[in-house]
């Protein structure tokens, strides 16, 4: 049979027993790992708080339903069953469905050299939690030491300024590409150097590794949960933050939404979920795990938007203490009134009165509105919510470096073990190509690719790398996932056939898969995946290609300005949007070409042979 | 007296400071201030000769704010502005800690408070830390690295024949892409025990 590239047809290309999982644990740990991550975390309760409170749990079950699970429990079936990475496994099901596995390996790689920039960014954060006071609790001095506090960190606020100027040291514009920050460069080689120590020998160490980094951040998550409960404010911006608004469903960037943010919470299409089942014993119940750990990612999400929302339910009733508490001392600094004589409840009827008797002095006076709905409306997700707004939250609770240190500590173990995910989406299929001798032993191989992500991850510590992180995160992946899982479904379910899948799968799981599956596999998650990938290029062709950047010198500073990309940005943006995807067609025409110039042999050889065709 | 151009409008936040032990602004505190006030300027090369009797107070408020000057010993014109400004600033500590308040608490409207200097430690903490977490990491995969040199130089010594033609057998049947189930039950031990539960029924194939 034709394989594509010349793939050695052994388990692991060495002539060595396919490694194997110690206990069904690691295993089930792992793909959870590999699910649960950063995202999590920072995307599912923002797109909660900003689409409708508990509204937002209808859309997103459905979707898991119908598109999650289903794709989930192909690419573990498949991997258990052909017991190869992505490449081998889409090379076995058809040589013209190759490019898949090769572009699965492209967009884990992608993926890998910006999210493990995040993680660096975790790392410093981590390292800097370790004194007191915190360092972005104040602002520094100005150079010339003249007696004022920073110019830009005045104007914006302490915990903004360590991020974009003492951490990131960021430039206005994405094209000035500024010099390399030698500290991030230092924590991304460290983080690097973790990430190769706990994958150096494939599943043997990232099996050891993943007892810690899987279970370490649903430990912080309790700690957090039940001191973020007992803060002031925390219970009433959960009740205003879950509240559901089923108004907010009639819009149909809500069901995209929730159909995309499954589909990356899962992490679909990676081909690391694939790597993960292929060291599976044949007889193992997938169908259990699929499930299983689907719905462990799901109830994660909704535990950790429980944590993360009475933290900001805490911060959001601070600031609003904070600010109802200058708006008094300006009243008693200008009515000259006894020191603590008005108590925050009072505030409005003493404001009442003083506006009733002196209206021309309260005019006067530069007094903000204090509305605890604006604070608690206030969302942010991603990076925004990490290092801005949480860090703030975290500075006035008591103790803070100790809550500083648990969460940067949870981020990091949680973003490690989705690495680990990704890298072995990468390793285990270069390994069943054989790329390297049997004689070269396995932790050069990891080497190398650490050392390769590692140097080409560089280019993030420049002073604009965050702006090109933001591309990566925004254009990398997407698309090209959904064309993947597309025809990961569309190649099992019709290339691979229905009859022998559900064969493997009796041979597996001991009874032959229920109507649900089937309906699912056939129809529904193609239909929905191919909603998905149309929605999203109307959106994306549609909104402008803009970031808002980090200006000092705009004149509504520090509201960051909005900015298109030049030209060249663009076109980088539309050919991550593609090329991945672009190794699909590219391995089936190879394959059409190759078996055109074979017919074209046999026939000037002029002996009938066997044609030796493809899995179809 | 009030905006004056040698005056200088003090604000005092008592019971934020304090709390419960919060003391009465009373006349006797009042003249502690003159005392302080003086005493700072007897500090100024030539005003050692400045009295309480000097200092002179007006427009007591219940916040409590009042302003104040310093007159000279002819009690005929105020002391500069530029001059009480220094000799506050250099006694800030002595007059915050007699009225148990800090430069937050006693506002000296118009005098600045100076700023702490930046601590500038030798090496930052991160730094230290990061050295640390470095030098194990490295340790680690350098253990790992020869643990899996010594590894594979044991295992070379072995005789390891038999297991290949076992796996050739294996991966025979893997590359017609037939299901592998059925020839595992004849090859012993490569079936994981651990992994078998009992309510798994195997269709005959």
């Amino acid at each position: 049979m034709a394989w594509a590239g010349g793939a050695e047809p052994h388990g692991d290309g060495r002539g060595d027993k396919r490694p194997a999982w110690d206990n069904k644990g690691q295993y089930l740990l792992s793909c959870l790992g590999f699910a649960v991550g950063l995202g999590n975390i920072w995307r599912f309760p923002y797109l909660c708080q900003t689409h409708g409170g508990g509204a937002f749990l209808i859309p997103y079950l459905i979707a898991l339903v119908l598109e999650g699970i289903p794709v989930f429990y192909i690419e573990l079936a498949i991997g258990q069953c052909l017991r190869r990475g992505s490449i081998g496994v889409w090379t076995a099901v058809s040589p013209y469905l190759g490019g898949v596995g090769l572009g699965c390996l492209t967009v884990s790689f992608l993926v890998s050299l910006y999210y493990n920039t995040v993680l660096s960014w975790v790392l410093w954060y981590l390292l800097n939690s370790f004194q007191d006071p915190l360092p972005w609790s104040s602002c520094p001095l100005d150079i010339n030491r003249t007696g004022a506090f920073e110019a830009e960190c005045q104007a914006s606020s302490t915990v903004s300024y360590f991020w974009y100027r003492q951490t990131l040291n960021i430039t206005a514009d994405i094209s000035d590409n500024g010099s390399i920050q030698w500290r991030l460069l230092a924590c991304l080689a460290a983080s690097w150097a973790v990430v190769y120590l706990c994958v150096i020998r494939g599943i043997e160490t990232t099996g050891k590794a993943i007892y810690f980094t899987a279970l370490f951040p649903y430990l912080v998550l309790t700690i957090f949960l039940i001191r973020g409960l007992t803060l002031p404010g925390a219970v009433r911006g959960l009740i205003y933050l879950f509240t559901p608004n089923v108004q907010t469903l009639r819009n149909p960037r809500v069901w995209l939404d929730a159909a995309t943010q499954i589909f990356f919470s899962l992490s679909l299409a990676f081909g690391g979920h694939i790597a993960f089942a292929s060291y599976n014993p044949p007889r193992n119940n997938c169908e259990k795990d699929a499930v299983t750990v689907a719905l462990v990612n799901s109830l994660t999400s909704l535990y950790a938007s429980i944590a993360v929302f009475s933290v900001l339910g805490f911060k959001a009733a601070n600031d609003h203490g904070r600010c109802l508490d200058r708006n008094l001392l300006r009243l008693l600094n200008a009515f000259d009134l006894p020191d603590q004589s008005i108590s925050r409840d009072d505030y409005a009827a003493v404001l009442a009165h003083l506006n009733a008797t002196q209206p021309e002095s309260v005019a006067r006076l530069p007094l903000e509105v204090c509305q605890l709905e604006d604070f608690l409306d206030k969302s942010a997700s991603g990076t925004g919510l990490a290092f801005v707004v949480f860090t703030e939250a975290v500075l006035h609770m008591p103790g803070a470096p100790g809550w500083a240190v648990l969460f940067f500590g949870m981020l990091f173990t949680l973003g490690l073990s989705s690495m680990f995910g990704n890298l072995e989406g990468i390793i285990t299929p270069l390994l069943d190509l054989g790329v390297l001798r049997r004689s070269v032993p396995k932790e050069v191989l990891t080497g190398l690719v650490c050392l390769l992500c590692f140097l080409s991850a560089t280019c993030f510590a420049l002073q604009s790398g965050s702006y090109w992180l933001q591309v990566f995160d925004s254009y990398a992946a997407p698309l090209n996932l959904i064309i993947f899982a597309f025809f990961e479904v569309v190649g099992i379910a019709y290339v691979y056939g229905m009859p022998r899948f559900s064969d493997d799968i009796a041979c597996m799981t001991g009874r032959r898969p229920g109507l649900y599956w089937r309906v699912t596999w056939k129809v529904v998650s193609p239909l929905l995946l191919l909603t998905i990938f149309v929605a999203y290029i109307a959106v994306l062709a549609w909104t402008p290609l803009s970031y808002r950047a980090w200006d000092p010198q705009y004149a509504w500073f520090p509201s960051r300005q909005e900015k298109s990309y030049p030209g060249w940005v663009q076109a980088t943006c539309v050919l991550l949007c593609f090329l991945p995807a672009l190794w699909v067609p590219a391995v089936a025409l190879v394959q059409q070409l190759a078996k055109r110039r074979q017919k074209q042999d046999t026939w000037q050889d002029g002996c009938p042979k066997l044609q030796e065709g493809g899995a179809s | 007296m009030p905006d004056a151009e040698n005056a200088f409008k003090v604000r005092l936040s008592i019971r934020t400071a304090l709390g419960d032990k919060a003391y009465a602004w009373d006349t006797n505190e009042e003249y502690l201030f003159k005392a302080m006030v003086a005493f700072s300027m007897r500090k100024v090369p030539n005003r050692e000769t400045t009295e309480i009797s000097h200092v002179l107070l007006c427009n007591v408020t219940q916040r409590v704010s009042f302003w104040f000057v310093v007159t000279d010993p002819s009690k005929n014109h105020t002391l500069p502005a530029v001059e009480i400004q220094s000799a506050i600033r250099m006694n800030r500590n002595r007059i915050n800690s007699a009225f148990f308040l800090n430069d937050q608490t006693l506002e000296f409207l118009k005098i600045p408070s100076t700023l702490a200097p930046p601590t500038d430690p030798t090496m930052p903490i991160w730094m230290i830390i990061f050295s640390v977490i470095f030098c194990i990491v490295i340790v680690a995969v350098m253990l790992l690295i020869f643990s899996g040199i010594r590894q594979r130089r044991r295992k070379s010594k072995g005789p390891s024949e038999v297991d290949d033609t076992e796996d050739k057998c294996e991966n025979m049947i893997t590359i017609e892409n037939g299901i592998p189930c059925d020839p595992l039950d004849t090859k012993g031990g490569h079936i994981n025990d651990v992994f078998m539960t009992e309510d798994e029924r195997l269709t005959p194939l």
